[in-house]
């Protein structure tokens, strides 16, 4: 049994500390909205948030994740965070997804980058490809998510 | 996927695969479950109305008349009404990111005249209704599902408003002519109006109207519009479920060992410390595609069913099959590229010993892997005498058909549930059914094993995903091509090698004639005015290769347009006057998209930034074509794509958004191709890449700056899944070489060998 705290509620988890928070996520807690690209943090797919720094939840084991709150697209795009509601926004508006598989991903991502941005600041086109250089998107949705990340900064700001 | 072929040549072979009753014979209908879709529930949780198939409607008329409507034309299987008024369209092909889950909704919706607000989506299943109309299977490729579709779904929409303007006419005790629709009510005299969920029930109950009229394009409202997704909330917010994320109570989580070369078998096997990983529930022995063997690990989970199969000690006989190894491969291509070979095309080629000026090139290009994103997985619940699929599949005719033959069932036993895929690009429709299959047969042997209707999901990781074959083939194509001083074109002696995709699998009946793969050699010289002589060898190699996006074109649009703009570079002339001067007056959407990309790039009057040079390149590939006009320069050795334009001719753009980001995806995935890292080698016999750090696809970094632009037009549709991909790469090494003096004749590209 391990603790993982997911989305602001704790959660025992039936499964080896060893065990990535993605596959605890998806098969012990029914939330399939973190999905599983490579296994090997070279996607992007699995992104979530650990104490707010975005992180690849397909090799962090759950001892990682020991006292520190971890979340996921299911509450970022929920409605509550500012930040993500920006960014599911402009997903929606600029139409980003194709497949939609590696949105979540995306979507972790372009948040955590704009949740570290300082208050008001626009990225460059550089600063948003080299914050969302570690997703990949096989359907080829970059130039959109490009567009969407610099347009929900601009409502944040 | 599947290329331009008439739905007349289908092999007779697939035919007879195709062991569901014909979808032109109405008695079929009869046996299918219609009941069932009156008693589904819709998004809402709402029980939603259905239009009667025409078999149940006529049970007690009079004997079915020889032009009774065949199921893909019942609106029963494809429009649900629910009683608030949305509509939800049941879809005939696999949504994987190319937007049919709405374009096709769009069709139906125009001539039903629904209010778009309230349409919603859903897939279908391996149920005789949702075949291609005019393949006659289930199938998803070769860009046929809005092109094939296109009548079906307006027909589709029009009979069911036909229906709902007859029972408001007979509500009202009107005559029907007196009734128009209008953004899902029926609008009638003196100000009545009832909506389309309010008539539905009576609707249904009424005879399905044989013959429809439709609606001039100039009154569309809903098609030609750009169109957000349907499913673009879903994507935005990790709402929407993929294959992946099926979970049937009891499900348990299967991975396999597969073995290290194509066909290998097992000589040992050591489970004791795989059975002992806390979660595994069985450890199986079980035939694998191509005669091969491996070991599934069954567990309640994806990680423990991981652990196990890494605690697995094997031992692989790979004695009996070959052992390929890229570097030897190659050379046996180029040996065989100087024998005589089959014959596509012949032509003189006496004038190329006196031509004015000669051109010899080698192209190379590697094996490619599909990679979508989502992981391959198919989930199967097996119960007495019947078992039910979920899978992300181009073709659940197909697959299902598969299941049927491993589980000893009739194809009547097998639902397959068609669920949203995480990509494809081709790799989700495969002759030989082969992950679908192996799911079947973990499932057959788990059920043997005692643990006995537990439903099981096969879930590959990536590493079973690049390295588990299916490729885009290797190929070596040769050319020599004699030209005058003006350019004019001799002779070109061509000659391609690589193996044959559809070889040993159902299609070949159709797609091999006199011992040529037409997906090898599709977009060959066509639509140039060229004298070919093109020879074709089809080697056999133990490596199982697939259409990959755009199929044959991925390699000959390169070969054609690079050495198009080699003989206008020689020559002296702009490659896009030339281009054009090969058109003369023929070829009017070539030149159309062609000139819309040179006009909306500034391309010849807009002065480039230091450093960079324009590329050029236009390729028709399943009726459409698509014209390239791209900024690229070269910087520490590597070539850089800055800014494509894009000119397209589809016809009629269903939802010219989607069209947008079809084009723009397979220009990334085209992109992908030039990359350093985008290929598979052998060595042993033994896939040299594994995941995402050795099979290089593009990233953000890597992509261009877009514009996409589309000829107006009222015809009727063709598809855009995949012409996108065949231009950029030509265009993209068109710049380079500029640039270079050097052509590109391989891809990835190499600057350093050019």
């Amino acid at each position: 049994m391990s603790a993982l705290h997911v989305n602001g509620r704790d959660h025992t988890v039936d499964a080896d500390p060893g065990t990535p928070i993605l596959w605890a996520l998806r098969d012990a807690l029914g939330m399939t909205g973190t999905k599983f690209g490579c296994g090997a943090a070279l996607c992007g797919a699995c992104t979530v948030h650990m104490d707010g720094q975005a992180i690849r939840s397909c090799i962090t084991p759950i001892a990682a994740a020991e006292g520190k709150k971890i979340t996921t697209i299911e509450a970022v795009t929920g409605g509550n965070d500012r930040v993500g509601a920006a960014v599911h926004a402009a997903w929606v508006k600029h139409d980003v997804a194709q497949c939609g598989y590696c949105q979540s991903g995306q979507i972790m991502s372009a948040t955590a980058f704009l949740q570290s941005l300082p208050k008001g600041k626009q990225p460059s086109t550089d600063e948003i490809d080299s914050a969302m250089a570690g997703n990949i998107c096989r359907c080829g949705t970059y130039a959109r998510i490009r567009a969407a990340v610099a347009d929900a900064a601009k409502t944040l700001a | 996927m599947l290329p331009n072929i008439d739905y007349n040549d289908l092999p007779r072979a697939l035919q007879r695969l195709m062991a569901q009753p014909a979808t032109d014979d109405a008695d079929a209908a009869a046996t299918l479950p219609r009941r069932s879709f009156l008693k589904m529930a819709g998004a809402g949780g709402l029980v939603l109305g259905a239009f009667p198939h025409l078999a149940m409607a006529q049970a007690d008329g009079p004997a079915k008349a020889g032009g009774a409507l065949k199921p893909t034309q019942q609106p029963s299987a494809f429009v649900q009404i629910a009683p608030n008024g949305e509509v939800t369209v049941t879809i005939n092909r696999l949504e994987f990111g190319q937007g049919v889950q709405t374009g096709l909704p769009m069709i139906l919706a125009e001539e039903l005249d629904a209010d778009w607000a309230l349409v919603r989506s859903r897939s279908g299943t391996n149920d005789a209704a949702y075949a291609d109309p005019l393949f006659g299977m289930h199938l998803t490729g070769g860009s046929n599902s809005i092109k094939n579709s296109y009548t079906q779904y307006r027909e589709l929409g029009a009979r069911a408003r036909a229906m709902l303007l007859s029972a408001a006419a007979q509500r009202w005790k009107v005559d029907v002519a007196t009734l128009r629709t209008q953004a899902g009510a029926v609008i009638g005299p003196g100000g009545r109006k009832a909506g389309y969920g309010e008539l539905a029930e009576a609707a249904m109950a009424l005879p399905v109207p044989e013959t429809v009229t439709l609606k001039s394009p100039k009154d569309f409202r809903i098609i030609g519009r750009p169109t957000t997704r349907l499913d673009a909330r879903a994507k935005s917010s990790g709402r929407q479920d993929f294959g992946i994320d099926v979970k049937q109570p009891g499900q348990l989580t299967a991975v396999v060992a597969h073995p290290p070369v194509f066909g290998a078998r097992l000589a040992s096997v050591d489970d004791s410390a795989a059975r002992a990983v806390k979660g595994v529930k069985a450890v199986l022995r079980i035939p694998l595609d191509r005669g091969a063997e491996g070991v599934a690990v069954v567990a309640d989970g994806y990680w423990p069913a991981k652990l196990g199969r890494d605690a697995l000690k094997l031992q692989w006989n790979t004695e009996a099959v070959e052992k390929v190894d890229s570097d030897k491969q190659l050379a046996q291509y180029r040996e065989l590229a100087g024998r005589p070979g089959n014959r596509k095309f012949d032509a003189d080629m006496a004038p190329l010993a006196g031509a004015p000026h000669k051109l010899e090139a080698e192209f190379v290009f590697p094996y490619l892997a599909h990679a979508p994103m989502e992981p391959e997985n198919c989930t199967v619940k097996l119960s007495d005498g019947r078992a039910e699929l979920w899978v992300g599949t181009q073709s659940a005719d197909l697959d299902g058909q598969a299941a049927a033959r491993t589980l000893k069932l009739d194809p009547a036993q097998v639902k397959v549930n068609v669920q949203m895929a995480g990509g494809g690009f081709g790799r989700r429709f495969v002759g030989s059914s082969d992950f679908v299959v192996e799911a079947c047969e973990i499932a057959k042997a788990a059920r043997t094993a005692g643990l006995k209707d537990a439903p099981v999901r096969l879930l590959w990781s990536r590493e079973d995903d690049i390295k588990g074959g299916y490729y885009r083939p290797m190929h070596l194509h040769r050319a020599r091509i004699g030209f005058d001083a003006r350019g004019k074109i001799l002779a070109w002696d061509h000659v391609i090698v690589g193996q044959s995709i559809t070889a040993g699998t159902v299609f070949a009946g159709s797609m091999v004639k006199d011992g040529i793969d037409a997906t090898a050699v599709e977009g060959m010289r066509d639509p140039y005015p060229v004298p070919m002589r093109l020879t074709v060898h089809h080697p056999q190699v133990n490596v199982p290769v697939l259409w990959w996006r755009s199929v044959g074109s991925t390699h000959t649009a390169f070969v054609m347009e690079t050495l198009i703009d080699e003989i206008a570079r020689t020559t002296k002339q702009d490659p896009v006057a030339y281009r054009m001067s090969l058109f003369g007056d023929k070829h009017p959407r070539h030149r159309a998209a062609l000139q819309l990309a040179v006009d909306k790039s500034g391309y010849g009057k807009k002065k480039l930034a230091e450093g960079r040079a324009w590329g050029v390149a236009v390729h028709e590939s399943f009726e459409s074509v698509v014209a390239y006009v791209v900024e690229a320069s070269v910087k520490d050795g590597q070539p850089v794509l800055h800014r494509v334009t894009s000119g397209v001719h589809c016809n009629l753009a269903v939802n010219p958004r989607s069209v947008e980001a079809q084009v723009q995806g397979a220009a990334v995935m085209g992109l992908s191709t030039c990359l350093q890292g985008s290929a598979i080698t052998l060595k042993d016999g033994v896939v040299q890449q594994g995941n995402f750090g050795d099979f290089s696809v593009a990233r953000i970094t890597q992509v261009p700056e877009f514009d996409v632009h589309i000829v107006p037009s009222a015809d009727a549709p063709k598809g855009m899944g995949e012409p996108g991909l065949p231009p950029l790469a030509p265009a993209f090494a068109n710049a380079v070489a500029r640039l270079t003096g050097k052509p590109l004749r391989q891809l990835p590209f190499d600057l350093a060998s050019a």
